[in-house]
């Protein structure tokens, strides 16, 4: 068996199990944020897009899923995809105007078009504003699984998490995937080559975007809350970190990089308050400088030398 | 190779951060759950409502827990936990989540600050625990989003309203115009406010909400001085109050118009200085300076704290103590016994006479109606409050007829 | 009291008095970033941190030691723009033969530390600076009422943004500035220094935030989250702008802060949206900005 595939079994049984030997509602939060952070990265790491405005998808598909929900009595499943859908379209709007310029520019852009989302939400009714969404009803699965079990919830959550998952590897290793990564490397040469780029990166930030709502609404559903913090700038800078720390371009990087941030923030929150912060203002910087590839990136560069070395 | 070392580093570090949950469930079983009395303190620790709940908080619990053990020498071990919700609602109600299901958390107090307060209750009543709310004020804890496992303890809107709604409209002060912050508390201590006022035959010009925290009042507090009403009301609390007070001084606001910080306290006073706050009239839970009784804990507090007590701070030791006492009379930890207990039995202590907790979970006891004393008046440092009149319980708080709650019967 | 459309005068000036001083602020904030981003290609995350840092050396100039107002104005922004060289040595130097986005990365890790750190020692509530005998009080000129700290704030920072465009345009020093943004490769080949200019330029720009920062003091509070609040509209004022033009930063941020204070007066909600409206606006109709140029 190759030991991709092995991997990824491995993972999987860990999966499965993990309930019963961790709190569910501490792995169904690093699951969401995985998955948010591998949506990222199909921005950041494969085509080469910074987005510092990706909190606004996480937290506005958090609302929507949770209004439908909750106002709108929809079962969880179609409340879940009216989220997605609601990030999708925010995306395209968003994307649409920030792929007019490149770079530096881009990243402003998005930051500053998700902050007037975010204050569009601050003062709009339907979000509860500073007191948030609160109260959600988890409610039941096909009629069948109550999900306000947490363990029931945890399934469900893997299984959406496995399906994203999946259909984000599949996009990274398709001939759209390569385009991407065309595009990443020589932004110019894929358009000499005939490449409608613009309609390229719209396409991948539209993805990135609904993918990440899908996360958001996930979460929503876990605590029964959609609040500000979903939304805020400092929520797109942590997607950030975790894509960095991982290791941008790998497939598994964000997986590991925002497990790492989940668990490290849950365990320091009430030792260290807000030195928080400037833990992970420091391993930004420290990444930057001297950690580029992230973990996952150095593990697979260490990897190549030692077989360079046997070979 | 290399995910099978990563999924083993992941394993790793969940095992090490939620480590030992196996066994340490649920605890809704009868007698004690865990064998022991868990007390969480949930606050805003760094924050602008930290000086009015905060350490502080953390403090009275601990001195009602010490106290408890040497009066009462009880036969179960009782523990303290506390946290910073830094005034977020999803991290006030994730971290109580979490006390409830990984370590056995039996008792949730303080939590000021209304939106926190809101989404804690949900948590409470969702895993059958206990809120003795001793922080916040918004009226919606024992009216729409009341609950069966939720205790109001210390204050709330239509208390502070109906103090100086009723006095200053009386006094001459009849337009109001509202500096609100932007949220369920703020929203609902307007409400209240307004409706103190309009009985009183007075009106409304306007309002304008503020965000939480806000560092600049100069643009609000321009529109309060371009409505023109005599009294600007101050829908806020903590430092937004400390700020919009010294602002409204900055811009020459106090010259026309009278401010009324609606939720003021004694830290609030301090603060500002009575130069600043002379003659402003507002209600209060709590005077340390009111007779011996209060005299005595307030200055071993004060020993512990460095400042004296706001009324969260006295509400939070009175509520702690009143939970050990129902607990031990209940023979149990469990939710309902204890409530039962609690409802049945009245309160007098220091803090509260004849309180008492209604079905809707609201604690009804006597509230002042003070007035700030004139830096002269004053002979000592924080002796800043004339007490104009005792409100009693009963005219205090909302009727209980008109309770929104379902769980009172009609 | 005269009115109009509907809004007493009292208040539309007031408003419009405020809406300068924001706009003060703006212009010299993105008047830095310009700067910053002109020489070192960076855009300056920490921009908003180190204005707070400006404030807060103020603040704990005069809590600690004494420090008037006054030499907290000349002391504070030399302070920050030493550490501001520092972070450029140390940090920023590596950076420039990589993608640009690191910069952005890096510059936003130091605003977290920054802002982590000062949270941990001061809290968020934010700390009172008492405005400066000399300039406190207010003239009542009788349609509206002028708090003397505004009008100072706004007179003492458009000399800074006119000294400053002087400096850059004007000068030598200025001409070697521009000619090392051109072409840095060929201005040291004449022999001036590029490094050195590339360090004292982002100490320089990280100073004018913190100077920004200690006029900002007095007028409201000093909290560590002063910075990253502002922050991200002073980034829309510069995509309105376009990196182009000292010039242009300043008349952009002045423009905004004045659309701002309107839009409060007619329209308050809307006001904290208003200039992301404008960008979004801008980006269709002219992406290169009002003032840039297509680099």
């Amino acid at each position: 068996m190759k030991s991709a595939t092995f991997g990824y079994l491995l993972l999987a049984a860990l999966g499965l199990v993990a309930p019963f030997l961790f709190y569910p509602v501490l792995v169904m939060k690093v699951l969401c944020f995985a998955l948010f952070a591998c949506a990222f990265n199909l921005l950041l790491g494969y085509t080469g897009l910074l987005s510092f405005g990706h909190a606004i998808f996480f937290g506005t598909a958090a609302y929507v899923a949770g209004h439908a929900i909750k106002v709108w009595e929809l079962p969880p499943l179609l409340g879940l995809l009216a989220g997605t859908a609601a990030a999708g379209l925010l995306g395209w709007a968003i994307g649409s105007l920030a792929i007019r310029r490149q770079g530096i520019y881009f990243a402003m852009i998005t930051l500053a078009l998700a902050q007037m989302v975010f204050f569009l939400f601050l003062q709009a009714s339907f979000t509860g504003g500073e007191d948030g969404l609160q109260g959600v009803p988890r409610g039941t699965l096909f009629g069948v699984v109550d999900l306000a079990d947490d363990r029931n919830l945890y399934y469900f959550v893997l299984a959406i998490f496995g399906t994203a998952f999946w259909l984000i590897h599949r996009t990274i290793h398709s001939p759209f995937g390569q385009i991407l990564k065309a595009i990443r490397e020589n932004e110019a040469r894929a358009i000499s080559l005939g490449y409608d780029v613009a309609k390229y990166k719209l396409l991948v930030f539209v993805l990135s975007a609904a993918l990440a709502g899908l996360a958001g609404a996930t979460k929503m559903l876990v605590f029964k809350f959609a609040t500000l913090t979903d939304a805020h700038w400092h929520m797109s800078g942590e997607v950030v970190l975790m894509t960095l720390l991982g290791g941008m371009g790998t497939v598994l990087g964000p997986v590991v990089g925002s497990s790492l941030i989940v668990i490290l923030q849950n365990e320091l929150a009430d030792k260290v308050g807000s030195l928080v912060t400037v833990i992970m203002g420091a391993i930004f910087v420290i990444c930057v400088l001297a950690f580029r590839r992230g973990i996952v990136g150095e593990m697979a560069a260490f990897h190549k030398r030692l077989l360079g070395l046997k070979a | 190779m290399k995910q099978t070392l990563l999924s083993i580093a992941l394993a790793a570090a969940l095992a090490g951060s939620s480590g030992g949950v196996l066994a340490q469930a649920k605890g809704a079983s009868p007698k004690l759950s865990g064998d022991m009395v868990k007390i969480g303190v949930l606050t805003d620790m760094s924050g602008v409502y930290s000086d009015l709940g905060g350490q502080g908080s953390v403090t009275a619990a601990q001195m009602a827990v010490e106290d408890y053990k040497a009066q009462y020498k009880p036969s179960f071990k009782i523990e303290l936990v506390y946290a910073d919700h830094q005034n977020k609602a999803d991290v006030g109600s994730n971290k109580v989540r979490e006390w409830y299901d990984t370590q056995g958390v039996d008792m949730v107090t303080d939590v000021l600050n209304s939106a926190v307060a809101l989404a804690v209750a949900k948590v409470t009543q969702e895993k059958n625990r206990i809120m003795i709310n001793a922080g916040a004020a918004s009226t919606r804890l024992t009216n729409e989003d009341c609950t069966p496992n939720t205790v109001h303890y210390v204050y709330d809107t239509y208390a502070l309203a109906s103090g100086p709604g009723k006095a200053v409209t009386k006094s001459g002060g009849d337009s109001w115009f509202f500096l609100t912050a932007d949220y369920a508390f703020g929203v609902s201590l307007e409400k209240d406010t307004t409706d103190a006022v309009k009985a009183a035959g007075g009106k409304v010009l306007g309002s304008v909400k503020h965000p939480l925290n806000a560092s600049d009042f100069s643009s609000f507090l321009l529109q309060a001085q371009a409505s023109k009403a005599k009294v600007v009301g101050l829908a806020n609390a903590g430092g937004d109050t400390v700020n919009s007070i010294k602002a409204a001084n900055e811009f020459g606001l106090t010259k026309n118009q009278t401010i009324v910080g609606l939720l003021t306290t004694i830290v609030d006073i301090h603060a500002l200085g009575l130069q600043t706050t002379q003659g402003m009239m507002f209600t209060e839970g709590f005077y340390w300076n009111l007779n011996q009784e209060t005299r005595d804990w307030s200055r071993k507090f004060f020993g512990r704290h460095k400042k004296m007590p706001s009324m969260l701070h006295a509400g939070t030791y009175s509520a702690v103590m009143t939970y050990l006492k129902a607990v031990q009379a209940a023979g149990s930890d469990d939710a309902a016994t204890v409530m039962k207990v609690m409802k049945d039995t009245p309160i007098n202590d220091f803090f509260a006479k004849n309180g008492k907790i209604r079905e809707d979970g609201r604690m009804v006891h006597d509230m002042f109606l003070v007035q700030v004393k004139k830096p002269a008046e004053s002979k000592e440092p924080w002796d800043y409050y004339n007490i104009k009149a005792v409100i009693p319980g009963s005219e205090a708080y909302q009727p209980l007829a008109l309770s929104r709650c379902p769980l009172v019967k009609k | 009291m005269t009115e109009i459309f509907g809004i007493p005068i009292q208040a539309l000036m007031g408003q419009l008095m405020l809406g300068l001083v924001s706009g003060s602020f703006y212009a010299m904030l993105s008047l830095g970033l310009a700067v910053i981003f002109g020489m070192l290609n960076i855009i300056n995350f920490a921009h908003g941190a180190l204005y707070m840092m400006g404030a807060f050396l103020a603040w704990m100039g005069l809590e600690y030691w004494g420090v008037s107002y006054w030499w907290a104005l000349l002391l504070a922004p030399l302070t920050v723009g030493v550490v501001g060289v520092v972070i450029e040595r140390t940090m920023l130097q590596w950076l420039y033969k990589l993608d640009h986005l690191y910069g952005l990365l890096l510059t936003f890790g130091l605003a977290l530390i920054l802002e982590g750190l000062f949270r941990d020692l001061y809290g968020v509530a934010g700390q009172p600076y008492t405005i400066p005998d000399e300039l406190s009080g207010a003239i009542n000129l009788g349609f509206m009422f002028l708090p003397k700290y505004r009008v100072w704030v706004i007179v003492a920072s458009l000399t800074v943004c006119i000294a400053t465009w002087y400096l850059i345009e004007k000068t030598r020093l200025g001409a070697y500035l521009r000619a090392a943004t051109e072409n840095p490769k060929l201005t040291q080949a004449f022999g001036i220094n590029v490094p050195l200019m590339v360090m004292l330029t982002y100490g320089f720009g990280v100073a004018l935030a913190a100077f920004a920062g200690v006029l900002a003091a007095p007028a409201m509070q000093v909290s560590p989250l002063m910075g990253s609040n502002l922050i991200i509209v002073v980034f829309a004022v510069v995509v309105i702008g376009g990196m182009g033009s000292i010039l242009g930063s300043i008349v952009t941020g002045l423009g905004l802060g004045v659309i701002e204070g309107l839009t409060k007066v007619f329209y308050p909600e809307a006001s904290s949206t208003v200039v992301f409206v404008i960008m979004a606006l801008v980006l269709l109709v002219r992406p290169a900005g009002l003032f840039g140029r297509e680099k």
